[in-house]
């Protein structure tokens, strides 16, 4: 079924002037052993991953729960090592580096994560956290640098002696953003930046990003289980299903004519305003067996 | 889209369905901290009702409320007639007798309320016996896997004998699901069932919703703050805003022409779709502000761009139909479709 789809013409060697560039990568896990007689159950994270990003790319990676999403980026982000493949990051392959050697990387590529209240230390200034980035790299930081970035996201420069707790979620997922920057990344991975958020705050969050984006040149690399989100952050999406790309392509392209029938499932199962005013009810969202039929025959 | 005859229909229902539920003047505070101010709505029988609104809209407030679940140091008046009971009454004692068997409730989280030692077989069935809907254990325990099927979970009986930690996050949300349609309620409540659920469970489970409420005739009150599924689910709506339902409606009418500046907001804003010239999304300024620091007058007007001196004061609702309206001094206006176009 997967094999249906060319995922991708991807050249087998990786690209060294892609900005990211990911071949064949594997991850698995083992799970804790739960019986006597039988080896430790593995869990295949990843099965093959492959993909590049050009530079200036808005890329987005989707699918639901499981799907090896978060994996892929912790290993892109030198957070976790793959067991097998090749990840070039500006031309460095990072997947057998030692921590100590991944300094590049911690400058260039900075993340940002879902739950801003668990990625900002409850215990520091927002003034320090956004500093620490720059103190961990021995790099300069003044007040004005510090103050300067939070104005950028939109936080008052006075809020640099206040605490993440005083902050509402919005502003929070700010404060994540301007310690991201404080190191002028090149790269910039965001991981369901907006999925704790409100409705009006996911757009007032969503334009900041692409406001950064822009204006700094950055490379986006946008996690989300949400297609609609990534349709309208990204340039180029690949759709992942247990552990593998199953389909890859630019956002018009992908949601416009799905050809995987996973991703024609998961585009059906968006609700939206227009086809519920139109009358769609909750069955319609859902994938009827004999629309899987013929999506299958269309790949014969 | 035609939308020139929306106005004409108000109601597609006969007016003389009776009402499920009717809530009046429903307010909760803290001390001296309003955090609901004056709500009223009703919800006929086999009607779909959803509740929209952003996190600190007080939209969960309302249905705990409902539920008698506040915490003590809340306190809810007015009232809320279910049939002939007083769901505001305090009296706990007539309360769970209704709890349960004519109100139900989903809540967002099924990790938390499921209770983790027991087998969900038997949590289906203690809904069952409590309000002896069967008499003896085995005809419960019958019915529980009865229900488990309803909600198309595969081998029921099998399932029955598992524990919650056993269950992925959608399945446990059909088992909450089976839990509270297992006495046929009167009416059912949701509260955002689906939001931390992967998109193509959360249609599954609306789904499993619909159908429940449908096949028993049940009203329905939906909460969540995604309007797409909110358009999908219900047939009416109401959307709150610091306390306050601030517009309700039929679904078609409140989200093509919204009335209320805040509901226009956020139906722009949800918009993933439309951009400005910049490629930028429409926003709503500022943000909500904490329970019970609402402005007076208007709650909305410290975000609107329409308001002026005379929001200050509290904008009366405007009645346009049954069920249907608005508060707000300043409503936005709209052209009517076919003269302009």
């Amino acid at each position: 079924m997967t094999e249906a789809v060319a995922v991708s013409d991807l050249p087998a060697e990786p690209d060294p002037d892609a900005v990211i560039s990911v071949r064949d990568v594997t991850r698995d896990y083992r799970r804790a052993r739960s019986s006597l007689l039988h080896a430790a159950p593995v869990v295949h994270a990843l099965r093959g991953v492959s993909f590049d990003v050009a530079r200036g790319e808005r890329f987005g990676i989707v699918g639901e729960s499981g799907c090896g999403k978060s994996t892929l980026l912790r290993i892109i982000a030198g957070l976790d090592q793959a067991n097998s493949g090749t990840v070039l990051v500006q031309g460095t392959d990072i997947t057998r580096l030692p921590e100590r050697r991944l300094k590049f990387l911690r400058e260039r590529l900075q993340l940002v994560f879902q739950d801003p209240m668990g990625s900002l230390d409850p215990r520091m200034k927002v003034g320090e956290i956004v500093a620490e980035p720059l103190v961990a790299q021995g790099n300069r930081n003044s007040r004005e640098t510090i103050a300067g970035l939070l104005t950028s996201v939109g936080i008052p420069g006075d809020a640099i002696g206040r605490y993440p707790h005083q902050f509402s979620g919005g502003q929070r997922q700010r404060i994540s953003i301007a310690r991201a920057l404080a190191p002028t990344p090149e790269i910039f991975v965001a991981d369901e930046p907006v999925s704790a958020l409100d409705v009006s705050v996911r757009a007032q969050v969503l334009n900041l990003i692409a406001d950064l984006v822009d204006e700094l040149s950055l490379t986006l690399v946008f996690v989300s289980h949400d297609l609609s989100v990534v349709r309208h952050v990204c340039d180029r999406v690949a759709v992942m299903s247990q552990g593998r790309i199953v389909e890859i392509g630019s956002v018009d392209q992908v949601y416009d004519d799905p050809q995987h029938p996973y991703t024609k499932r998961l585009l059906a199962a968006i609700p939206t305003l227009e086809k519920a005013l139109a009358g769609a009810a909750p069955a319609d969202l859902l994938d009827r067996p004999n629309t899987r039929s013929t999506n299958m025959e269309d790949e014969a | 889209m035609s939308t020139a005859n929306v106005t004409a229909s108000t109601s597609e229902h006969p007016p003389d369905r009776s009402a499920v539920l009717a809530v009046r003047d429903l307010s909760v505070a803290a001390g001296q901290r309003r955090l609901v101010e004056e709500v009223g709505f009703t919800i006929h029988a086999g009607e779909r009702v959803g509740l929209i609104g952003e996190s600190g809209s007080g939209k969960s407030l309302t249905a705990l409320s409902l539920m008698g679940l506040l915490p003590g140091e809340l306190t809810a008046t007015g009232s809320a007639r279910l049939g002939d009971h007083d769901l505001l009454s305090g009296d706990e004692a007539a309360l769970s007798q209704v709890r349960g068997k004519d109100i139900a409730m989903v809540f967002q989280e099924p990790m938390t309320a499921l209770n983790p030692t027991m087998r969900v077989g038997h949590q289906v069935a203690e809904a069952l016996l409590i309000h002896r809907a069967r008499t003896d254990r085995r005809s419960a325990h019958a019915g529980a896997v009865e229900l488990l099927a309803q909600v198309g979970l595969p081998d029921p009986a099998v399932v029955a004998h598992a524990y919650p930690h056993q269950f992925s996050g959608g399945q446990r949300q059909r088992i909450m699901l089976a839990i509270a349609l297992a006495n046929d309620p009167a009416l059912l409540i949701c509260d955002e069932p689906t939001t931390a659920l992967d998109v193509t469970v959360q249609a599954m489970i609306l789904d499993l919703v619909v159908r429940g409420v449908e096949q028993r005739n049940s009203a329905l009150l939906f909460i969540t703050h995604d309007l797409a599924v909110v358009a999908t689910v219900c047939e009416r709506v109401l959307v709150m805003y610091g306390g306050r339902i601030v517009e309700s409606g039929p679904v078609l009418e409140v989200f093509t022409r919204p009335r209320h500046p805040y509901t226009q907001g956020l139906i722009a804003t949800s918009d993933l779709a439309v951009v400005d010239a910049r490629g930028r999304l429409a926003t709503i300024r500022g943000s909500v502000p904490p329970a019970g620091e609402f402005p007076a007058g208007c709650v909305f007007r410290n975000r609107c761009d329409h308001a002026t001196q005379a929001c200050a004061d509290r904008p009366p609702w405007t009645e346009l139909g049954d069920e249907t309206g608005y508060a707000c001094f300043h409503p936005v206006t709209h052209s009517r479709r076919g003269f302009d176009d």
